[in-house]
């Protein structure tokens, strides 16, 4: 990196597992500073590395998957076989020399491979570990495993997602597993601090599903406190009236929601229907609500010969929230995304050039950055040996030998 | 944790979680609120409990003079005032920590304090249009929808708490506070998984799915996600591989035992079977007898089934399922405090256990002006300048 000061520098981190829950939490950190070296063994490479498209040029390999590359730009990838003579050894300098150890395997495997907390405490004794999986590390159902995209449907975000008489939908990809890694990361960083004041380390036993919790805490608060249970209703909501989605020119959607009778105002003359300002069908957000058909029908009408995001602008422009329903490709066209430099594109050693993600704040002083591609496999094995832990020549030449590295 | 910091949390919705999340890990997070403001929001209350209130109303000049004040003397300003609007010039990242070096001033905005688009209006439905997450929602071809509890508050405020402590990380190492501008539609972007990937390497805009997984089988078959059971849905697919092939035959032995019937099921090896190469009609009779079953289950039944057998899948609960589930108990994730008019308030409780102990919520939810004296009492204001305040209406005390 260059002279830009980074908010992590010289924070180390340490990862087991993969797929998208922990690794993301270290891409993250690795965006602001931190050194962050990503284990896998030959035998057990990264999920993600095999498993899921994307693959460049449609071709499968260890080194292709975009998928994996995606989670896991600007780490240090190294292999690391535990199973085989000295691995847990050399597993263990690798504790001693992280400040913050994330995994997100079951239960209990940690400890079974020889690399439990409390052994690892015993030599890094202000570790900050955070296990990361799908029910947390105690209580009746803690063995389970699963994949994110499922534990979605059991912390409700599935059932909330679709119209109100018809199948709860899909969320794209493992989405609570993003929640999840969103929620803990910050507590590791604070935990970095109190860690600096008084010198003690933390262990997060961290549940995806608690931490999902946390993005429905106030239905969970209603039904606790009121007994309602919610439900999935489209794109409607209890107050706002229109709210909702309309179809544009070229497959193109456009979101429209209005809060206030000012702004039904506003609304009504930008969507060719001047005359909905005094219809009394309208008159405030109840009576739009009951009324919403025609609503939807006027603003879904004009909508339909319009591009989206010149709908959109045409609608702020006269003050009424609206935006196109960006898709992926509208992603790395969107002025705002661009303004932020959301993607970062860096060239990977077989996928070539890849758009990576920058998160989603921007820091004054220590501005972050995607310093670089996502490694190949075991590409960093040196550096993180020879020149992050010190191994001797000749320790290094015997881990190679013994198919530890 | 974070038991030396305070924060003035001066935020909307799209700003609860990041105090929540500072609040549960230690901090003093004190919620500034204007006088009348609604505490009986369930997402209010469910993500301002455990802060303390000062009710001061920032659109008084007295009021924006105590603000200031404060603000001299706190580490974090937590705010979500629009760009443009009379507040965020009250919130101005420069002449803040100008005035307070070491203030950690995090903005969230829909889209950023600057950019071509940081005045525009957008509440949760077009974040989630804005950040992609809606275009991946919904039937395919169909209506595109968002999450009917809103997210965006919790993408944003998610990784406002991470900005808030990367860079107290750095404040720990240089004495220097700074601005953390945070976009929520770049946030959600965070939701969308891999799928701008696809785009980016491959030219394939990934869309929605609705309840059916696509994409999987050379033959272009659908593989059903979403099954009816006797009192909902159930969340279940036919993988392949090692753990597909443990759930598959964890169902039939399942399936047997309850003498249903198996259909194609019984004549299938599934060490042998690979869901990339079959046909529709061959996913078909695989899902008929299999979703025949599961509408004789309940959704506390298959779950509990499920886990013994070791199957993927769970069931698609909704919060009254969630406020039942026995894990939650067992690890104590529920935490119960006093509310109004001796009630009883249930909460999401800290969002971890850290060493054996469940982060903890210390405060219940505050009334207005509860915490006004003492919290301005504290921040050096003498008790005249005080009742001055509230004799002004800039405060209101509880």
């Amino acid at each position: 990196m260059s002279g830009v000061p980074q908010a992590l520098e010289g924070v180390t981190v340490v990862e087991f597992g993969g797929y998208a829950a922990g690794p993301w939490i270290g891409k993250v950190l690795a965006n602001f500073g931190a050194k962050v070296v990503h284990v896998e063994s030959r035998d057990r490479p990264d999920g993600f590395r095999l498993q899921y498209p994307p693959y460049k040029d449609g071709k499968i390999g260890i080194n292709r998957s975009g998928c994996f590359s995606y989670f896991n730009d600007s780490k240090y990838a190294v292999t690391l076989d535990v199973k085989k003579p000295g691995g847990v050894e050399l597993a263990r300098r690798l504790t001693d020399w992280c400040d913050i150890l994330i995994e997100n395997m079951r239960p209990g495997v940690m400890a079974r491979i020889g690399l439990g907390y409390e052994v690892l405490k015993e030599t890094n004794a202000d570790i900050i570990w955070l296990s990361s999986c799908n029910m947390g590390q105690t209580g009746p159902r803690a063995p389970t495993g699963g994949f994110g995209s499922q534990l979605s449907a059991l912390a409700g975000f599935s059932g909330l997602t679709g119209e109100a008489d018809g199948s709860p939908m899909l969320l794209y990809g493992p989405y609570i597993d993003f929640v999840a890694a969103l929620v803990s990361a910050p507590a590791v960083l604070a935990a970095l601090d109190r860690r600096k004041r008084t010198g003690e380390g933390a262990y997060f036993d961290v549940a995806q599903y608690e931490c999902g919790l946390t993005f429905i805490a106030g239905a969970l608060f209603d039904y606790h406190a009121n007994g309602k249970i919610a439900e999935r209703a489209g794109n409607d909501d209890p107050v706002a009236a229109p709210h909702g989605a309309y179809r544009c020119r070229d497959e193109g959607w456009l979101a429209v929601s209005c809060w206030s009778d000012d702004e039904f105002a506003r609304l009504a003359p930008a969507v060719g229907h001047p005359e909905w300002a005094d219809d009394p069908r309208f008159a405030d957000a109840a009576k739009r609500r009951r009324n919403i058909a025609a609503l939807d029908d006027g603003i879904a009408a004009w909508s339909a010969p319009l591009d989206a995001g010149e709908a959109a602008a045409a609608l702020q422009g006269a003050r009424v929230h609206a935006y196109r329903v960006n898709t992926m490709a509208d992603l790395f066209s969107d002025p705002g995304l661009g303004h932020r430099r959301t993607w970062r594109v860096r060239r990977h050693g077989e996928i070539d050039d890849q758009a990576y993600y920058f998160p989603g704040f921007d820091l004054s002083e220590t501005p972050g950055d995607v310093p670089g591609p996502a490694p190949l496999l075991g590409h960093d094995n040196d550096i993180v040996f020879r020149e992050f832990l010190g191994l001797t020549e000749e320790e290094y030449a015997t881990h190679v030998a013994n198919g530890v590295i | 944790m974070l038991g030396p910091y305070r924060v003035l949390d001066c935020t909307g919705p799209l700003g609860w979680l990041t105090g929540r999340l500072l609040a549960d890990l230690g901090a003093d997070v004190i919620k500034i609120e204007p006088p009348g403001a609604d505490l009986g929001d369930p997402g209010w209350r469910a993500n301002n409990v455990n802060k303390r209130l000062l009710t001061l109303d920032l659109e008084d000049e007295a009021g924006r003079d105590a603000f200031r004040r404060m603000a001299k003397d706190t580490d974090f300003l937590l705010e979500t005032a629009a760009p443009g609007s009379a507040a965020a010039g009250l919130f101005d990242p420069d002449a803040l920590i100008a005035a307070n070096p070491k203030l950690i001033h995090v903005s969230v905005t829909p889209f950023g304090r600057t950019g071509p688009h940081a005045e525009w209006l957008a509440s949760d439905l077009e974040t989630m249009a804005a950040g992609g997450a809606m275009s991946l929602a919904g039937e395919p071809g169909g209506l595109p929808v968002r999450v009917s509890a809103a997210q965006s508050h919790g993408w944003a405020g998610a990784q406002a708490a991470l900005g808030a402590m990367m860079a107290l990380t750095h404040r720990a190492a240089t004495g220097r506070g700074q601005h953390v501008d945070v976009s929520a539609q770049a946030a959600v972007i965070a939701s969308v998984a891999h799928a701008p990937a696809s785009w980016d390497l491959l030219g394939i805009n990934s869309t929605r799915a609705g309840a059916f997984m696509t994409g999987r089988s050379v033959h272009g078959a659908n593989y059903r996600v979403f099954w009816p059971c006797k009192d909902g849905y159930l969340n279940f697919i036919i993988y392949g591989g090692v753990a597909g092939r443990r759930t598959n035959e964890g169902l039939v032995s399942w399936m047997t035992a309850a003498r249903a019937d198996l259909g194609v099921l019984a004549g299938i090896d599934w060490v042998r079977f690979d869901p990339t190469q079959a046909t529709q009609a061959e996913v078909d009779a695989i899902e008929d007898p299999i979703g025949r079953f599961f509408l004789t289950l309940t959704k506390a039944e298959f779950l509990e089934g499920a886990f013994e057998r070791e199957m993927l899948g769970y069931p698609v609960f909704n919060v009254a399922d969630i406020a039942a589930d026995p894990q939650l108990e067992a690890r104590g994730y529920w935490q119960d405090l006093p509310g109004p008019g001796g009630s009883t308030e249930r909460f999401c409780g800290g969002f971890a256990i850290v060493d054996g102990e469940r982060l903890e919520l210390v405060r219940p939810v505050p009334s207005e002006g509860e915490h006004s004296r003492e919290v301005l009492g504290e921040m050096g204001f003498d008790s005249s300048e005080i009742d001055g305040l509230i004799a002004a209406g800039a405060v209101r005390d509880g």
